[in-house]
């Protein structure tokens, strides 16, 4: 999640910048062709060889039958390549479909319920408040845990015999407790309410950030033309801070998408199968530890494009303003 | 939203906002807001809490009462984790590979946003579009194939298995970060070196580098904190290697203990808890850069 967050940043910071490097003598091209090429050399050769490499081989390996813990060599083996049947054998098969439905819920239930709630708690707390440092500590925090450390910890709440159970039967709301990760008709909300709880604060320090750069001066004036607070709100503040909010929805569409850690780590394998499946934890249980390497690399690319096209769509529906050349136009 | 109707009546259109708020002290006319916080900070550290104090229980206590507090204390689990080789263990694995991931990223990813940012030859422009386009590529994407590429390198199961493919997805950020950075430093610091007899590399080691310091920062403690917090390329690598469990990283061992365990809920909430510090700790150390950095990505 902070590794994707960046690059909306410092594109947006990087101008038109002098060329450099002509005031230097002819003479130093050989040394300066060295100096690039040790330089570059090595982070070259690790994003090559370490992410451009093994999205080729998962297109590849997607249209082969593979065992597990293959060598090389057996790609050449007859009946090994299969063409397009793994695709073929993701998309009929239900499970995955339920997979992608269900990172699709999350993906709109993140945006319908956490956006509002991120951009009504900060408007609510965008103003001088006792504590204030203290409070954006403490909301961060469950941001900064690790997802998996995070999803023990309520893992171990939600058990039956749990503390959520135990404080609603202690507050006389026995009636509502639930086996709250082990019944498949709930399990999916549970989670969502579990990365609602991990990624609100990181939303809300977010919007508040993004309030910072909104001029006070134009809420002084509507105030001084009559305009209620709401009115406020919704026709000067929340408009201003649409960049904030297309960012944050890019951020949070993109997370719901690649989600494993969370389920991997909360969910039984049998619940997850029947109720809380995503195609990230699908992928790697059919990948690895079902050991069918050439179908969970066709999950990969299923993934992967599904993840291209939601991005792109967005880019062209929302981000083009805000985003204006960040990664299409480059250096320049 | 409820919210809103009370905020709107509580202040009627025709009394004005204060000009500045600030040194007036505390606004006591707001006990909503104040309430509003207090219930989104009770509810974000709320379950945190519980791990920590349910880790001064006996597990007997907790399934008595799970929602209870500790009466009495018990050190127990905390001392049997804190003198087990096993967690240290952990907690080393996790600091070699995130000190690991962050000086690989930090030296490997100046180096490159460095001859972006300040050489003029063909392919600069086409070499940066390359990395930013590393951002499309998620880990997620790579993972299997990059398990079955590292058992080829005999990398699998290894620290640096999981040590080089996070430097390399690393890199994308890293260069969007750097290189506005870098190029931002002024051309005519650059020259006034040259007129001195600087090589440009002298120029990078003793001008360029000390001034990118808050950029290498923000870079190091974002490539720390994946590092750290990482899941999925240790669950591939590492758990199903050679390694033991003792060396495993924290989120792995966490994992394991808690299954291993899972009936002395006490002691694993012990666990979770003291896996819980390294990460809080860091954090209340780099509040300012993580928030920072996020504010600085945030500005349009």
């Amino acid at each position: 999640m902070t590794a994707t967050l960046q690059p909306a940043g410092p594109a947006t910071a990087a101008g038109p910048a002098p060329t450099p490097g002509r005031r230097r003598p002819r003479s130093s091209a050989a040394r300066q062709r060295i100096e690039i090429v040790l330089l570059v050399g090595p982070a070259l050769i690790l994003f090559l060889g370490f992410v451009i490499l093994p999205v080729i081989l998962a297109a590849v390996y997607s249209l082969y039958n593979l065992p597990p813990a293959f060598r090389w060599e057996q790609l050449a083996e007859p009946d090994r390549f299969v063409g397009l049947a793994n695709y073929q054998r993701a998309f009929d098969s239900p499970e995955f479909v339920r997979a992608i439905g269900n990172n699709f819920l999350i993906l709109f239930a993140s945006l319908l319920i956490q956006g509002p709630l991120a951009i009504g708690i900060a408007l609510l707390l965008n103003r001088p408040l006792r504590g204030r440092t203290a409070l954006r500590l403490l909301i961060f925090v469950p941001y900064v845990l690790a997802e998996v450390i995070a999803g023990l910890a309520w893992k171990l709440l939600l058990q039956p015999e749990g503390g959520v159970n135990a404080m609603l039967e202690s507050l006389g709301l026995g009636f509502l407790q639930q086996n709250w990760l082990a019944d498949p008709s709930i399990a999916l909300w549970t989670l969502f309410w579990i990365l609602t709880w991990k990624y609100l604060g990181f939303a809300i320090i977010l919007m508040l950030a993004g309030l910072q750069g909104v001029p006070e001066e134009l809420a002084e004036a509507a105030a001084i033309d009559g305009a209620s607070w709401w009115q406020i709100q919704r026709h000067i503040t929340i408009p201003l801070l649409g960049p904030t909010i297309r960012i944050w929805a890019f951020l949070s569409m993109i997370g719901a998408l690649q989600l494993f850690d969370m389920v991997w780590v909360t969910v039984a394998p049998t619940v997850r199968g029947m109720a809380t499946e995503t195609m990230a934890t699908y992928m790697v249980q059919q990948g690895q530890f079902a050991g069918q390497p050439g179908y969970g690399s066709a999950i990969a690319v299923i993934l992967f494009f599904i993840s291209l096209a939601v991005a792109l769509i967005y880019q062209r529906l929302a981000l083009r303003r805000d985003l204006a050349g960040a990664v299409t136009r480059g250096v320049r | 939203m409820t919210a809103t109707t009370s905020i709107t009546t509580g202040r009627p259109a025709d009394d004005l906002p204060p000009r500045r708020t600030a040194g007036r002290g505390i606004d006591w006319g707001q006990p909503f807001v104040y309430l509003v916080a207090l219930v989104v900070a009770a509810v974000a550290i709320g379950p945190v809490l519980y791990v920590f104090l349910g880790g001064f229980r006996t597990t007997a206590d907790l399934n008595a009462d799970p929602a209870g507090l500790p009466d009495p204390w018990t050190l127990a689990n905390w001392a049997n984790v804190l003198g087990s080789e096993r967690f240290w263990g952990n907690v080393l694995a996790s600091v070699i590979l995130a000190v690991g991931t962050t000086a690989g990223v930090v030296i490997v990813g100046i180096m490159a946003a460095f001859v972006i940012a300040r050489y003029d030859f063909r392919g600069r422009q086409g070499l940066y579009t390359l990395f930013t386009a590393g951002l499309m590529f998620p880990l997620t994407v790579a993972a299997l194939p990059l398990t079955l590429l590292l058992r080829t390198l005999g990398l699998h199961g290894s620290y640096l298995g999981v040590i080089i493919p996070s430097i390399a997805f690393a890199l994308p950020t890293t260069i969007i970060i750097l290189v506005p950075f870098l190029r931002a430093i002024p051309d005519e610091l650059e020259e006034a070196a040259s007129i001195d007899g600087t090589s440009r590399i002298g120029f990078f080691w003793r001008i360029l580098l000390p001034l990118s310091m808050p950029g290498l920062v923000t870079v190091g403690v974002l490539a720390f904190v994946g590092s750290w917090n990482g899941y999925l390329l240790p669950l591939l690598v590492i758990s199903t290697g050679t390694l033991p469990q003792e060396l495993w990283p924290l989120p792995l061992g966490v994992t394991q203990f808690s299954t291993q365990y899972s009936q002395d809920t006490a002691a694993v909430l012990a666990y979770t808890s003291l896996a819980m510090i390294p990460a809080l700790a860091f954090f209340l150390v780099a509040e300012r850069r993580i928030v920072g950095g996020l504010q600085g990505a945030v500005k349009g």
